[in-house]
């Protein structure tokens, strides 16, 4: 061994101890070359919780927390979908009215052909699976730019969805077990369990990995920073659970209102369900590859129309979940549903939660901490008697602030060389 | 030396639409020596690696690896027989770390898991048999990596397989100095590590540098394959520029009919003759 090939310190195999002050310090390296992820989210819903909780007493009650969940759910999971299609650099300007489609499906079949409500489901995800799969087909073996095909999308499956309720007829959802989803909660009890159940299932990941790790004697995150991230989910699945298990109703006589929503499991298993494929999985790493050199992941011979089919089919199935979603919430489905704001809402939970619109960085986590900030401005306004207009203007200075931290980020972690 | 060849090419010929781009190559590549591959702008190097590479299909000619005749018709196939193409412009994928790439498209599992841990042993293993020092987390992205230190992940990935033909395209282009000898000492302990090497460059130095043998293309024709003791730099500089030098290189010219390896002084080609 030759000098010229030791030009920095320390051979790759030798791993450094972990120490607390060393992690701490990486971390802030990162975040100064421009890898923030999650941060603008995490702050930007400090500061309006803050702002909402001092302007408007009733912002910070059970009640509007147990709102501020349903109310965002089905951003966040068509949210969620839109992430596969960002990872790749796309976009799908169709998933919203997608999502509208899908929920216009699952009206009709249970409502309106009267059969049971995992029938109706069913067909609402075959459907995103369907619209995913052609719309995928037209990107990438068409060679459509996304943009072209998801906005000739998004203006036919308005169409598609008045056609489905007869020219603009609202068709109402009575299943109980549809309208349970976002208008029903899980028992206290059910919901201390499952919370204690998700913190073991995390703390037993965590621990496991880090003891195979220093087992081959590979660098491993310090114990304590482990230990306080476990207990961190733990304290944050801790006062969240405690504030949604209080009554919230108005009078206790009449009705008893207390509970985890049953929307939100669902989003956290799908959370932790999309979450594993793309950090653990080998198509998850492909995703990843394609959206970061698609070039290099042809020559490392992965199928690459195939990646980018499959994102839009990603996409397109988590917008019919959303659609179900919505159209629990709402009872009904109409024309509009998955409409005006829902994809715009969607994207700009991806891009606040620190998705790049430029592709190859973002998790699933994002659109849930998008997710909250869009539905923490929609909820805070409104409580303060703000017009439509105003909510609008807001949460489009947002987007924008979001969009800018993206790509001032990328120009910042391209002068310091890391990402 | 051994005496058959890892891999020989004969009479290779590669045409896009009109534009015939590769006339009758011959070339071959011995394990444990370096072969560069020199040639001028348009002279056919690229396309003839991806030919070796299985991302063009050829028009005609043989094909033996190992001595046997092998069909290459994708890349693949190229991987399956152990040959890895350290391509000009890396492919690797910036928003991966070192590991990741490495891995990509060939990843490890645990069930339907990838198997994170025995990847990054690997990797550490195959960084450390090169003697590679220059990087301080295989954890960290590509994108905050310096050209060489890319330079030798890309060289890395493919030696990780069990290679047995590694061709770099232009490995130093883009480098300093410094860079440049580290890529440098890296290409000439692969080939010390018993692999045969095909080393794409414009550099004389660099070419002087490493190589056993140089095979020297010139407007899609294989003019000579010789052993770098034998011939001097302005000949090699002659050979690219105009076909020729002296004995070696065309007897007519360009354009007149396949001779391209015709005129080498016998016993200075490396097996390539017909």
């Amino acid at each position: 061994m030759t000098t010229t090939a030791v030009q920095q310190q320390g051979p790759a195999a030798v791993t450094p101890a972990p120490t607390v002050a060393g992690h701490a310090r990486n971390y802030w390296i990162r975040v100064r070359g421009g890898d923030i992820g999650g941060l603008p989210a995490i702050l930007g819903l400090i500061v309006l919780c803050t702002i909402f909780s001092i302007a408007r007493p009733s912002f910070l009650t059970a009640g509007n927390f147990a709102n501020l969940l349903t109310q965002g759910a089905a951003t966040t999971l068509i949210a969620m979908g839109l992430i596969f299609v960002l990872l790749l650099g796309e976009i799908d300007l169709s998933a919203g009215f997608a999502s509208g489609v899908c929920a216009a499906v699952l009206a009709n079949v249970v409502t309106v052909l009267g059969f049971p409500w995992y029938v109706a489901v069913l067909a609402a995800v075959v459907t995103g699976v369907v619209i995913g799969t052609t719309l995928g087909f037209l990107v990438a073996k068409v060679g459509i730019p996304s943009f072209v095909v998801t906005l000739a999308g998004f203006l036919a499956f308005q169409g598609i969805a008045l056609m489905l309720m007869e020219e603009g007829k609202n068709i109402a959802v009575r299943d109980e077990v549809l309208v349970a989803i976002a208008n029903r909660n899980l028992t206290p009890l059910l919901g201390w369990l499952l919370a204690l159940v998700a913190v073991i299932g995390y703390g037993v990941t965590q621990l496991l990995r880090q003891r195979n790790r220093a087992a081959r004697g590979l660098v491993t995150d310090p114990i304590a920073v482990v230990l306080a991230r476990i207990g961190g989910l733990a304290l944050i699945l801790g006062v969240a659970v405690f504030i949604l298990n209080l009554e919230r109703s108005r009078n206790v006589l009449i009705t008893s209102l207390k509970g985890v929503p049953i929307v939100v499991p669902i989003v956290a298993v799908l959370l932790v369900l999309w979450t594993f494929v793309l950090q653990r999985t080998r198509y998850g790493r492909h995703v990843y590859a394609v959206g970061g050199n698609r070039e290099a992941a042809r020559r490392a011979g992965i199928d690459v129309d195939r990646i980018r089919i499959s994102v839009f089919v990603i996409c397109s199935s988590m917008a019919a979940i959303g659609g179900i979603v919505a159209a629990s919430r709402a009872n009904s489905v109409d024309p509009n549903t998955g409409g005006s704001s829902v994809l715009l809402y969607a994207v700009g939970a991806a891009v606040i939660g620190g998705t790049s619109l430029f592709g190859g960085k973002g998790r699933v986590l994002d659109a849930v901490l998008g997710g909250a900030v869009i539905a923490v401005i929609d909820n805070g306004m409104g409580l303060m008697g703000y017009s439509s207009g105003v909510k609008y203007v807001l949460t489009g200075v947002v987007l924008l602030l979001a969009a800018s931290v993206d790509a001032l980020s990328r120009r910042r972690s391209a002068a310091t060389g890391t990402r | 030396m051994p005496a058959t060849p890892l891999l020989e090419l004969r009479g290779i010929d590669k045409s896009f639409g009109p534009v015939q781009v590769l006339r009758d190559v011959a070339l071959t590549a011995h394990a444990g020596e370096v072969t560069a591959l020199v040639g001028d702008n348009g002279a056919g190097k690229s396309t003839l690696v991806k030919c070796i590479s299985g991302i063009h299909p050829t028009d005609a000619g043989e094909f033996l690896f190992d001595g046997r005749p092998a069909a290459i018709h994708s890349p693949r196939d190229a991987a399956a027989l152990g040959i890895e193409v350290v391509y000009q412009d890396l492919a690797l994928c910036d928003n991966l770390d070192i590991v990741q790439n490495m891995f990509l498209g060939r990843e490890k599992l645990n069930g339907i898991v990838l198997d994170e841990p025995t990847m990054e042993q690997m990797a550490a293993e195959t960084l450390a048999g090169l003697s590679v020092r220059t990087v301080k987390s295989l954890r960290q992205h590509v994108s905050s990596l310096s050209g060489g230190q890319r330079q030798t992940v890309a060289i890395a990935k493919a030696v990780l397989w069990n290679s047995r033909l590694v061709v770099l395209d232009e490995p130093t282009a883009a480098l300093g100095v410094a860079q440049t000898a580290q890529v440098l000492e890296l290409v000439r302990r692969l080939a010390d590590n018993g692999l045969a090497v095909v080393l794409i460059s414009h550099n004389m130095n660099d070419v002087f540098a490493v190589s056993d043998r140089i095979a020297a293309l010139y407007l899609g024709q294989m003019v000579a394959q010789v052993k770098t003791t034998d011939i001097t730099h302005a000949q090699v500089v002659e050979l690219i520029t105009a076909g020729r030098s002296g004995g070696l290189g065309l007897t007519a010219e360009p354009g007149q009919g396949g001779n391209g390896t015709d005129g080498q002084p016998a016993g200075k080609t490396a097996g390539g003759d017909r």
